[in-house]
């Protein structure tokens, strides 16, 4: 599989420079990974020739990967390059901790507007019950 | 690791001002460190001195260990802000110059860069717009094995697209073994692709660090930062 083509949205990644880069970077091959854009032992393009592609220094993409590796989610075989990490668990204990954050920073959120749980709960249901009528 | 560039309290004065107050900046190999400050704040007048144009009037520069001369000369490879092509050369006679000149200029690299940059070897420097002159003069710059680069303000008065080849080119040359120190007041563009930045101010250094720590400690941008620092 080719990862990232000419006209493929990562090339267009827009990032926003007040959080630090590498941590961007994860973030978007952890959702390619958790949507299935990556599948397991896929192999990532290399760090110059991502580097390259995003126009960013080629040490935060080795950071980004580096991280990544740390955290099990992605290995490194010496010579070969980098590859997605082994085993069904990866993937769903990521999409766990992805869906963690995107709820831990929206009840934040929610919080800050003057909402209990219990309201949070019942605007939270209103609307998907509303996203599942409209298809 | 030994720094490739050491700066140990460099002062410059031109008769009666004070160009540079003592500036303390370390560069380690594999870096690309952003120098950033507004006009007259000291940042070619550094560079100059770490390329071995300017002398300091007090202070230390080692460059790769040694004192700017002969041997730091041969291991630099400075793009200076100002014009030094000469008019009635064409590209390729650009290009030959810089063979001649330089022990570790790759000619299949420039070739290389040429092409990439959309320049033609037949034009003559003349006839090339502001941005192809720069994309000159940055592809005979990165066309050497060097082990710093200093780049003075290599996105001057440079359209936004010829912008965009510069910035890939730098990022495609750059290597592991070298260092490169980049001047820019358009921090914007470019922020990015550097691993630590040195704000200067009035001829001395007043904040200094990775960018990305930056980011993270002070949730801002390279380029916020900038336009609090001096506004």
């Amino acid at each position: 599989m080719m990862y990232f083509q000419k006209g493929d949205e990562i090339m267009d990644t827009e990032f926003n420079d007040k959080m630090p880069i590498y941590l961007q970077i994860m973030d978007i091959i952890k959702t390619d990974i958790v949507t299935g854009k990556l599948k397991l032992k896929d192999k990532l393009p290399s760090v110059r020739e991502m580097a390259s592609n995003l126009k960013v220094n080629p040490n935060t993409l080795q950071r980004s990967y580096q991280e990544l590796e740390r955290l099990g989610i992605v290995f490194t075989q010496r010579g070969t390059g980098t590859f997605v990490g082994e085993g069904k668990d990866m993937v769903d204990d990521l999409k766990k901790e992805m869906a963690k954050e995107v709820i831990d920073s929206f009840i934040l959120r929610m919080k800050s507007l003057g909402f209990n749980a219990s309201e949070i709960i019942k605007a939270v249901s209103k609307e998907t019950m509303e996203v599942k009528q409209n298809g | 690791m030994d720094n490739i560039l050491e700066s140990k309290k460099v002062c410059k004065s031109y008769l009666n001002k004070k160009a540079l107050r003592g500036v303390d900046l370390n560069i380690t190999p594999g870096k690309i460190v952003g120098l950033l400050g507004p006009n007259g704040s000291g940042k070619t007048t550094f560079l100059k001195i770490a390329a071995g144009i300017l002398h300091p009037s007090k202070g230390e520069i080692l460059i790769d260990g040694h004192i700017p001369g002969v041997y730091t000369k041969s291991v630099v490879s400075y793009l200076p802000d100002n014009e030094y092509l000469l008019k009635w050369m064409k590209v390729r006679d650009a290009v030959m110059y810089f063979k001649d000149f330089y022990a570790d200029f790759d000619e299949k690299k420039a070739n290389e860069l040429l092409i990439f940059m959309d320049l033609d070897e037949n034009s003559t420097v003349k006839s090339l717009s502001k941005g192809m002159k720069e994309k000159l003069k940055l592809t005979l710059v990165l066309s050497r094995t060097a082990k710093l680069y200093i780049l003075d303000e290599p996105l001057g008065g440079v359209d936004p697209t010829a912008r965009e080849k510069i910035l890939n080119a730098i990022v495609n040359n750059f290597s592991k073994d070298s260092s490169m120190i980049i001047t820019t007041h358009l921090v914007n563009d470019i922020e990015r692709i550097f691993d630590d930045v040195a704000f200067i101010s009035d001829g001395e250094i007043v904040l200094h660090g990775n960018a990305e720590e930056l980011r993270r400690d002070k949730k801002k941008s390279i380029d916020e930062l900038y336009r609090e620092v001096f506004k």
